[in-house]
């Protein structure tokens, strides 16, 4: 058995987060397919949701997230307002970003989320900047980056990775590896040995993790966090899952073999592991039950909440822009 | 009132605002001797080396790097080196850095001033000579401005590093030497023109070390017994509209000049904004000198093919007063 049986609160909470990334992202696909009120793309992560609950379960509000394209999870759980999410994958007034960002600019500065990206590898070197300014300013926040397989290809993912390790700064590196970039396999477009090799090629540590264990992730980010709050140097997690969905919800991701998704799914979705693992902990069929019923009505209901909202005003297509030079004054 | 180069105008105003606000820090190469130019001179021996930090070449990271640290509270101050470098961290000034604000709906700022050194430099040729401040001019979030003197390098880099939006801070490396008087308590209000100076035949705008020459072709048409008017921008966004239509409206002749290459420069911009607010008071036609469209050489002789000119800009009022009469 796992550490469920030793600490069942922490396991119980870790299955209840990833209930709601669960029921969120569904009731999102939903949005889009059948409600037609998604108007962007999402990228779901679907069977890849033991990543952000066990990560996030450890870090505090303060400290710094973050995230990709594929970041409804970890917005979620680093504590973002699941309303305020699906107002945003909307377009609507009291989106995280006020319907400017959707699904793949989605932050939440509040909860220290400093914002999904839409470019691939992006976050890499401004995650180090951040930890560099915990540094600078002497505060003890971490700061976890999360990115994807896709992304190890990128030039940012050396140069961000080179510089916190020079810097020795407070950041924990994730790759998520779900085994996809897009439509292809990241295998086949990737030289060596991939994402651990390169992070330890830099001189970083480096754990690679079953991701999607729930327990071993929390087990393993609450080790490396406790490294990185004592001052220890930049580090590396590799956590190896796979994308259930296709590249985005539209993505029918018909260049993998056809039953490849549903063996997956078998063999480890993350959310069936975990309840068996707490159910032989002794937790009862009927608390498992209300763990999934709450978080699917909890989702269910903000999904109607966010459909009767309103778009934002006109005007805000002017605001926040700059203030010196702002459309709001400038336009012709 | 002290007199100073171009380049330790910058140096004091980088001291003063550093040791005015310890959030203040550089980032870049070769910070801890100096800088490439010597524009960091002494600054690591008073702040130390976390705050005038030196960075591996990778200037993504840098520009990054400095996103993310202004995004949770300091304000950095990028150093591209040369302005041709930064193209190696357009993904992050131009995606992230001028977008953050707005896609996060307010949520974040990026007060940081990216300081690129552009302009033609001897025998520097393509890839270390470029002017792109019209690139940058074209982006949405970000202010753009180009000091032509000590006095504005001073003023002009202390205003950007107070400034909440991100600052793009092209000086010329051409005057570096340039020396002039700076007088520490002028503030600079970004967005005003400064007219270096008064006439009444011709208005000749421009920017950077272009408005240097300018002033020459001023003092050479006045003996001509032309009266030019030297309109130095100084920031490109927010550009002064006013200044330049108000000049016009006197003058009726309109000169445009800018090192950087003419097709699609900004030049154009001030040109269609006169044509389309004050196209009914031009006594003449309007004439707009930028380089060809052409690469910088290394050849003496070959990189002055595409240099404009102070006798260009003379030339160029010249025709548009000949041709109204
Ligand atoms: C720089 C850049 N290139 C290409 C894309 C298009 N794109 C979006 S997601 C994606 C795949 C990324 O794969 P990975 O990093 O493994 O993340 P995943 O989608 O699997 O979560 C691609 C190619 C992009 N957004 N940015
Ligand atoms: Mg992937």
């Amino acid at each position: 058995m796992t550490s469920a049986g030793h600490n069942f609160e922490r396991g119980r909470s870790l299955l209840e987060m990833m209930e709601r990334i669960r029921a969120f992202e569904e009731q999102a696909c939903l949005a889009a397919e059948r409600d037609q009120l998604v108007l962007g793309a999402i990228h779901p992560s679907i069977g890849q949701e033991a990543v952000a609950a066990g990560i996030m379960h450890n870090l505090k509000k303060e400290d710094i997230l973050l995230s990709t394209h594929r970041g409804h999870g970890h917005t979620l759980a680093k504590g973002a307002s699941s309303l305020a999410m699906m107002r945003e994958l909307l377009g609507r007034e009291g989106g995280c970003c006020g319907g400017k960002g959707g699904s793949m600019h989605i932050a939440d500065f509040d909860v220290g989320m400093l914002g999904a990206n839409g470019v691939v590898g992006a976050n890499i070197t401004i995650a180090a900047g951040a930890a560099h300014a915990i540094k600078l300013l002497g505060d003890n926040r971490i700061v976890v980056d999360i990115f994807g397989d896709g992304a190890i290809n990128r030039g940012p993912f050396l140069e961000g990775m080179n510089w916190a390790v020079v810097f020795k700064l407070p950041i924990l590196f994730v790759c998520e590896d779900n085994q996809y970039s897009a439509t292809t396999r990241t295998a086949s477009m990737t030289a060596g040995d991939g994402a651990a090799t390169r992070a330890v090629s830099l001189g970083m540590r480096s754990t690679t993790v079953d991701g999607n264990d729930v327990e071993a992730i929390a087990d393993t980010a609450a080790d490396i966090a406790a490294r990185l709050r004592a001052g220890g140097p930049p580090e590396f997690l590799h956590a190896k899952t796979y994308r259930r969905t296709g590249h985005t919800s539209f993505d029918p991701a018909t260049y993998r073999p056809a039953n490849e998704a549903t063996e997956e799914e078998k063999r480890s979705d993350p959310i069936k592991r975990q309840r068996a693992i707490l159910q032989t902990a002794g937790m009862s069929e009927a608390d498992t039950q209300s763990l999934h019923q709450s978080a699917q009505k909890e989702m269910i209901d903000i999904l109607k909440e966010a459909a009767n909202t309103p778009f934002p005003a006109d005007a805000t297509a002017f605001n926040d822009v700059q203030d010196i030079g702002s459309p709001a004054v400038e336009a012709y | 009132m002290p007199t100073l180069s171009y380049r330790d105008a910058s140096l004091a105003a980088i001291q003063h605002s550093m040791r005015e606000d310890s959030t203040v820090w550089c980032v870049g190469e070769d910070l801890g001797r100096g800088g490439v130019f010597g524009q960091y001179k002494g600054l690591r021996e008073e702040f130390g080396e976390a705050r005038i930090s030196d960075a591996p070449i990778s200037e993504a990271a840098i520009m990054g790097a400095a996103f993310g640290a202004a995004m949770i509270g300091t304000r950095p101050i990028v150093e591209m080196r040369f302005s041709d470098f930064a193209l190696c961290a357009t993904d992050e000034l131009v995606n992230q850095i001028a977008k953050a604000r707005f896609m996060f709906g307010g949520q974040s700022r990026a007060p940081m001033v990216i300081r690129k050194p552009m302009g033609l430099w001897r025998s520097s040729a393509a890839q270390h000579s470029q002017s792109l401040e019209s690139w940058y001019a074209h982006i949405p979030g970000l202010v753009v401005v180009c000091p032509g003197t000590p006095q504005d390098n001073y003023s002009m880099l202390m205003a950007a590093i107070a400034c909440d939006d991100p600052v793009v801070y092209l000086e010329h490396k051409g005057i570096w030497d340039l020396e002039g008087d700076v007088d520490f308590s002028k503030k600079y209000e970004f967005g005003k023109a400064e007219i270096r100076r008064e006439g009444s035949d011709v208005t000749i705008v421009s920017w950077s070390n272009t408005a240097n020459l300018a002033m020459e072709a001023a003092e050479a048409l006045s003996n001509q017994g032309v009266s030019a008017e030297i309109i130095d921008l100084r920031s490109l966004w927010p550009w002064d509209k006013e200044a330049v239509l108000k000049s016009v409206a006197k003058t009726g002749h309109l000169v445009v000049a800018h090192e950087s290459v003419a097709v699609g420069g900004f030049g154009a911009e001030i040109v269609a904004t006169v044509a389309e607010k004050a196209g009914h008071t031009l006594k003449g036609p309007v004439r707009r000198l930028g380089a060809p469209r052409s690469l910088v050489s290394y050849a003496p002789n070959l990189e002055d093919m595409l240099r404009v000119t102070s006798e260009m800009m003379v030339t160029a009022a010249q025709e548009t007063l000949k041709k109204a009469s």
